[in-house]
């Protein structure tokens, strides 16, 4: 069984800010980390290692500072590590990158045969969620996203049975490998590394593949292989007006809290009759 | 909206041979005989961009022929669509990426429309990742406001990046059809007009069950679960840090009980183990619209803020007057809510049961 699990090193979205004067974002001293949902996903795969036993490849398209993505990754436990970096895939849009992508895993899979393919359900930065099904689309795999548990594998039969959150519930799909599982966040609780999976991974002489590397098209790669522009960067607008501080006529809650029910109440009329009526009808 | 800036080095003149998609369509997302609202939404709103075009409406309905797909392909009409397709086969029951995509793809490309919308949901998402990768067009995610630019007829997707911080605006311009998905309750409902009808398009794929790899095995409903309901609440009680400690959440509760609503809280809440995601607003939770939203405790930290700030009321209460979040709600209330909070449960308490006694 051979496991491609796609990472992407992202900003720690949580610690940027935003340039007060200039309204750019400011990057330095933001710390790159492993996009979060993708740990969910290097997660479950590392476990059906552990379960049934799997060669796990860790795959990163990015800048070659994303080597450090790659060793933490394999510091908790990937066989191996390919960095997907060229100068030409500066600019790709999510079709793009699914393409550059897929390209790599095909070379991996001329290696050794790609079962399962792993993606975080989303990156944080981007937030598009569109990644894992352009690779699933494009090798023709069975899509899985936001799977909340895997509940069985069955190596010998090539069956794979998961529940997938949906709006209004959960669904139970049984199916074929290969196929490209995204995982829902909070479904497993990230393991730590252990002592000799990180001297391997500091040490571990990780693949540096391009664009020539993996056979990608140039014209499908970057900006020329990127159907969306962006036309237009900027900074959510603050509302303009500050709120209506309530005023009570006592500085306790009590008082606080009334003029807090009738401010509420005057301001939507509408919904104090639905509240009034329902409390009517004993609901 | 201000014009775009064109970007360097790149053609972005539309190709002859897409010239002829027109129209803009809406992919109605139906689980088992029912709507997602996100459908309306959009269908309501892909009215407003198609007035400005000039061009028609299509609402895409796939599933099994029964009465209740019947019925929802007459909503379509009622909430603004002008042609309905309706795309039946016995393999569409239940959603499954790739019987949907292939479908899709053929629909697509026979009746050529410039743009294609879907809610961005489970379903919407997986779809139209699938759906924009087979026709290698591009896509737009989790879209909060969508526009026409009309010096070139194009849409202008707009969405939030970088966890909300920044909003951008993407096109896609030499290519057809333009996608985008767009977040559940940041569009309006439309009004149902009941005298609109229109024509549909009715569409047999003839797919074959055995051609379909995945099987769906059975499905646990959420109504059959005990999980939160936020997306559709219209009073939601809010908890953020400044609760202290998770036992201090049960004001928050018993807020939410007196008012026949649902509780949320912030993604901080959520990683310290308080509470289930399913709780969670805000942008990497659930966006939710309201008609009372009460902010008890939260700063109003600009992730939290995308998922409620369309809420129709908001009423914030924080100990610190300078707190982000009073920048953006509509009422304000200084002070500590492990007091406010039980005080305005009493409130609430007395107010309406005043009534019940006076009805």
């Amino acid at each position: 069984m051979h496991i491609v699990v796609c990472i992407k090193q992202v900003p720690d979205s949580a610690q940027i800010r935003i340039h007060p004067v200039t309204n750019t974002i400011m990057r330095q001293g933001v710390p790159a980390i492993i996009n979060p949902f993708d740990l969910f996903s290097l997660e479950e795969a590392l476990r059906i290692k552990d379960k049934v036993g799997a060669r796990v490849t860790v795959l990163t398209m990015g800048p070659p500072m994303a080597e450090t993505s790659l060793r933490k990754a394999l510091s908790l436990g990937a066989d191996d590590a390919v960095l997907l970096t060229d100068r030409k895939f500066a600019g790709s849009d999510t079709l793009a990158t699914s393409y550059a992508l897929t390209s790599a895993i095909k070379k991996l899979s001329e290696e050794e045969t790609v079962d399962l393919v792993f993606c975080g359900k989303q990156t944080v930065d981007g937030d598009t969620a569109q990644v894992g099904p352009g690779i699933a689309t494009r090798l023709g795999f069975q899509q899985l996203t936001y799977i909340t548990k895997i509940e069985s594998i069955d190596q010998g039969a090539r069956e794979i049975v998961v529940h997938r959150r949906s709006e209004g519930g959960v669904q139970v799909l049984k199916t074929a490998l290969p196929c490209m599982i995204t995982m829902l966040e909070g479904t497993n609780t990230i393991r730590f590394g252990k002592m000799d999976d990180m001297f391997r991974a500091a040490r571990y002489g990780l693949k540096t593949w391009n664009k020539d590397t993996t056979g990608a098209e140039e014209t499908k790669v970057g900006l020329k292989g990127s159907p969306t522009v962006v036309s237009k960067v900027f900074v959510p607008k603050p509302r303009a007006q500050k709120a209506t501080m309530v005023e009570a006529e006592a500085p306790t809650a009590e008082a606080q809290a009334a003029a807090a029910v009738e401010a509420i109440f005057g301001a939507q009329p509408k919904l104090a009759d639905e509240l009034l009526a329902r409390a009517a009808a004993g609901l | 909206m201000s014009e775009p800036s064109k970007p360097q080095g790149r053609k972005f003149q539309l190709p002859e041979h897409l010239k002829e998609y027109k129209g803009i369509w809406v992919i109605v997302e139906q689980e088992r005989g029912s709507v997602h609202s996100v459908s309306w939404e959009l269908v309501g709103e892909a009215r407003k961009l198609a007035d400005k075009l000039g061009v028609e409406v299509g609402a895409v309905v796939l599933g099994a022929d029964s009465p209740e797909l019947n019925a929802i392909c007459g909503d379509a009409f009622t909430y603004g669509a002008d042609v309905v397709y309706k795309v039946t086969d016995p393999v569409l029951a239940d959603y499954r990426t790739d019987p949907y995509t292939r479908v899709m793809t053929d629909v697509v490309n026979t009746y050529k429309p410039e743009i294609v919308l879907l809610g961005a949901t489970t379903l919407g998402r997986d779809l139209a990742g699938a759906i924009a990768t087979t026709l290698a067009t591009g896509l737009t995610a989790d879209c909060t406001e969508l526009d026409i630019y009309m010096d070139n007829r194009s849409l202008a997707a707009t969405r939030p990046t970088f966890g909300g911080t920044l909003l951008c605006t993407i096109q896609t311009l030499a290519y057809r059809p333009q996608m985008a998905t767009v977040r559940p309750r940041v569009m309006s409902m439309p009004d149902r007009d009941d005298s609109r009808t229109g024509r549909v398009v009715e569409v047999f794929p003839a797919l074959r069950e055995d051609d379909v790899i995945t099987k769906v095995l059975s499905f646990i409903a959420d109504r059959e679960q005990n999980e939160a309901q936020l997306a559709f609440a219209d009073i939601i009680v809010a908890g953020g840090k400044g609760l202290g400690k998770p036992e201090n959440l049960k004001l928050v509760f018993d807020l939410a009980k007196v008012l026949g609503g649902e509780v949320g809280v912030t993604r901080p809440l959520v990683q310290a183990g308080w509470t289930g995601f399913d709780r969670q607003v805000g942008q990497t939770g659930k966006t939710v619209r309201p008609k009372l939203y009460i902010a008890a405790g939260i700063s109003g930290a600009i992730q939290h803020r995308v998922g409620m700030e369309k809420s129709d009321l908001i009423l914030a209460i924080n100990t610190d007057p300078n707190a982000p979040i009073f920048d953006f709600a509509h009422l304000g209330l200084v002070g500590d809510a492990l007091t406010i909070l039980p005080a305005l449960t009493d409130a609430f308490g007395k107010r309406l049961s005043v009534n019940r006694l006076a009805g």
